[in-house]
């Protein structure tokens, strides 16, 4: 099988390893993977902050640089559901106003060829035994997009809990969003901080080392609360844990 | 919404200092997660839920389609029913019509049930400005009016105080208003509730008039809905002689049966309960009543707009219309569980006020222009809500408004506004990010020059990047973005 990764533009910037772990997890279950070079950011940051129009060139490029592709992964839920449900909506839009049926077209196209990483090894691969070894406590915050936007429901929870010496333990509260939320974080620092502030103390709460998720962009954020705050729990993407084995550990 | 609200600041700077209180935070903490669970509870007993959530909202939008049909044909029952019906278009005019209706009666007091409509009109205050005082009924209302306090919840106006506080006002403030506070008085709930209904119990005896909202009003009947908790609304509603209901034009739905399904839904997304305590409908007069004495002798239905037709006109905001007030969104709102009710500068407060408010008065004051800011998008709010509002779609919808501009309906006529004010810069950032982002080329050339700087990398940002590093650190630059690690490894991408 070829795949095709859509690495993100925050994951390719800050967070190569992610997109690593991504590459060496899905070869390991002999899938092929291509990096489509035409790729960047999806538009999220520019659509959810009220910039519409600055969007739709990004949907444009996003669509023609993934049209040779029947699967297109990505490890971030944010960003697959912007793929999903935001970019039909800004097709609709441009259609509304007067402007063609271009951006419907490359939006119904694309949509559903893109798989956030968990749904790919659940639904499409089958496993949720991805021979994985990490011998450490882990506890998972579900982001809000991958949680409520795609509906991923226990799939990463699983892919966690048959991970080889991995000690999967609760987050109370889970489904509460972090506080991170794009341009919230900027524009409602408060807030925003007391809301992951509160994640954390909940996920220290659970004696976990690891504090797992499946959106970079929300980890940035609780991480650089945590690193603030010279805790000894750190962040990890769920990736990086599913890519590490006894022979090539996470280091 | 009245005038007072429009001089609030921004949501962050209100919503900072709410973070910062301590109790505040505590006692809101206490009382959403209490009711959001209850409430999980009380919606997981329904095996159909998802399927009352779909009618409830096929409902509500069938009959804002055809709004204008559905709110003549109540007129037409209403009167038929021995009732008078007014129309407001605004606040102004709703306040003149019930203050004027009032003085007809030659009374100076009237008795309120709790109602969203009225607040947001602020009735109140017009009628102190004539003379007339209005005393609240609603437990929690009544705490916040002795408190000379604003609401900060949609059905728990009073969320934000705790037993203690509560005592304190009473004692306070009962005696300047009618019966005093028994002393000793603790602060049990009990003792509490007790001293509110025998200072209650003075007024609605005395009442000639009550003013009330509804929570739905039947077109095909013309009865008038009214769901409740603590029975005062029902002493509001039979004791006085005449009745003055303020009600939204979009709280009208077609048939009785309709309420079928609300009688489901709104208990157990507001209180958590099977179904609420009190239930009160009435239709106009009714033969029976006035002649015998049982219930008013005179009703009028005063149909608000008050920007709401202006709200139907827009495509994706208008389904704010079909909200029943149950307030569950704001009880699974972490936004709203840290920064409280008043944040938001209006009676509508958590994530319905965040996207009501802006469009009832429009994007034109700061604290309007933040609230659709006001929100992670986390999408809590949309599952929770019974009819199926898609708050965070309209929330994106409505920061479009703010930052860009466009074309609204502002008293019935289609204009274009131009973007609120101070997002300059920040629409030049969104325009020079997408046009890098729109130029992998240019793109990879800035991240290496990131990768090769970031020893340099501050730990402190400027500008509104400090919002950011004031509470936490920056990643780190990693040495090598991915796209030079594939192009290392794998060869060139294609
Ligand atoms: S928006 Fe929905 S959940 Fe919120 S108060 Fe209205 S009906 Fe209830």
């Amino acid at each position: 099988m070829r795949v095709a990764l859509f690495v993100t533009c925050v994951t390719d910037a800050l967070y190569p390893q992610t997109g690593i772990a991504v590459v060496r997890l899905l070869e390991r279950l002999g899938v092929h993977v291509d990096f489509p070079a035409g790729q960047s950011c999806c538009g999220q940051p520019q659509y959810n902050t009220g910039y519409r129009h600055e969007t739709e060139p990004l949907v444009r490029r996003t669509a023609a640089a993934f049209a040779g592709h029947a699967y297109v992964v990505t490890p971030s839920g944010s960003c697959a559901a912007m793929i999903r449900e935001h970019y039909p909506r800004i097709g609709r839009k441009a259609e509304r106003e007067g402007r063609g049926t271009e951006l419907t077209e490359a939006a119904r196209s694309l949509a559903p060829r893109v798989y956030e990483l968990t749904e790919f090894l659940v639904d499409v691969l089958g496993v949720t035994d991805v021979g994985a070894y990490f011998p450490h406590t882990v506890t998972y915050h579900p982001s809000c997009h991958g949680l409520r936007g795609l509906g991923l429901g226990d799939r990463p929870r699983r892919l966690l809990a048959a991970v080889k010496g991995l000690d999967l333990v609760e987050l109370p509260g889970a489904q509460e969003c972090c506080g991170f939320g794009g341009t919230f974080a900027v524009k409602n620092p408060d807030v925003s901080a007391a809301m992951g502030t509160d994640k954390l103390t909940s996920a220290a709460g659970t004696g976990a080392e690891v504090l797992c998720g499946t959106d970079n962009s929300c980890l940035a954020h609780l991480d650089g609360l945590l690193r603030r705050a010279d805790s000894p729990l750190r962040t990890l993407h769920l990736a990086e844990i599913l890519a590490a084995t006894e022979e090539e550990p996470l280091t | 919404m009245t005038r007072t609200d429009l001089g609030m600041p921004a949501f962050p700077d209100a919503a900072r200092e709410a973070v910062r209180d301590g109790v505040l935070r505590a006692n809101l903490r206490h009382a959403t997660h209490t009711i959001r669970d209850k409430r999980a509870r009380a919606v997981a007993e329904l095996e159909d839920w998802d399927r009352l959530r779909a009618a409830g909202k096929a409902v509500k939008d069938h009959t804002l389609r055809h709004l204008d049909r559905y709110l003549l044909q109540l007129e037409a029952a209403v009167t038929a029913a021995g009732g008078t019906v007014h129309w407001a278009v605004d606040a102004d005019e709703a306040n003149r019509i019930v203050t004027e209706l009032v003085r007809a009666t030659g009374e100076r007091e009237v008795v309120k049930v709790k109602s969203m409509a009225t607040q947001e009109i602020g009735l109140n205050e017009a009628l102190e400005a004539a003379g007339i005082t209005a005393y609240e009924t609603d437990l929690a209302e009544l705490i916040v009016q002795l408190g000379h306090d604003r609401p900060s919840h949609i059905l728990v106006p009073a969320i934000h105080r705790n037993r203690a506080e509560i005592r304190d006002i009473f004692r306070a403030e009962m005696g300047r208003w009618g019966r005093p506070a028994p002393d000793p008085l603790g602060d049990d709930p009990r003792e509490l509730a007790e001293a509110a209904r025998l200072h209650l119990r003075e007024k609605f005896l005395r009442a000639k008039v009550a003013v009330c909202g509804a929570n739905f009003m039947v077109a095909e009947t013309g009865t008038m809905v009214v769901f409740e908790s603590e029975g005062n609304g029902r002493m509001c509603l039979t004791l006085p002689e005449t009745l003055i209901s303020v009600v939204g034009i979009e709280k009208v739905v077609p048939t009785f049966r309709d309420l079928e399904i609300f009688l489901q839904t709104l208990p157990r997304s507001s209180t958590a309960e099977r179904m609420n305590p009190y239930t009160t409908m009435w239709t106009g007069l009714g033969p029976s009543r006035g002649a015998d004495g049982d219930g008013p002798s005179a009703f009028h239905l005063v149909l608000l707009d008050n920007g709401r037709t202006d709200t139907l006109a827009d495509e994706t905001g208008r389904q704010a219309l079909r909200c029943i007030r149950c307030s569950a969104c704001l009880n699974v709102c972490p936004v709203y569980e840290r920064a409280g009710g008043h944040a938001y500068g209006s009676v509508y407060p958590g994530p319905i006020g965040a996207v009501l408010s802006p469009q009832l008065r429009g994007t034109d004051s700061e604290i309007d222009a933040s609230l659709p800011y006001a929100s992670t998008l986390c999408g809590a709010c949309y599952d929770v809500c019974p009819v199926a509002i898609d708050i965070p779609e309209i929330l994106v919808h409505l920061r479009e408004r703010v930052a860009q501009g466009g074309p609204v309906t502002r008293h019935g006529i289609r204009v274009r506004i131009r973007p609120a004010h101070g997002h300059t810069a920040e629409r030049a950032a969104m325009r020079a990010a997408r046009l890098l982002l729109d130029r992998p080329g240019a793109l990879r050339a800035g991240e290496r020059l990131l990768a090769r700087a970031r020893r340099l990398a501050p730990r402190r940002l400027p500008g509104p990047g400090a919002a950011w590093t004031d509470t936490r650190d920056l990643p780190s630059v990693p040495a090598e973005p991915f796209r030079d690690w594939w192009t290392r490894e794998r060869g060139t991408p294609q």
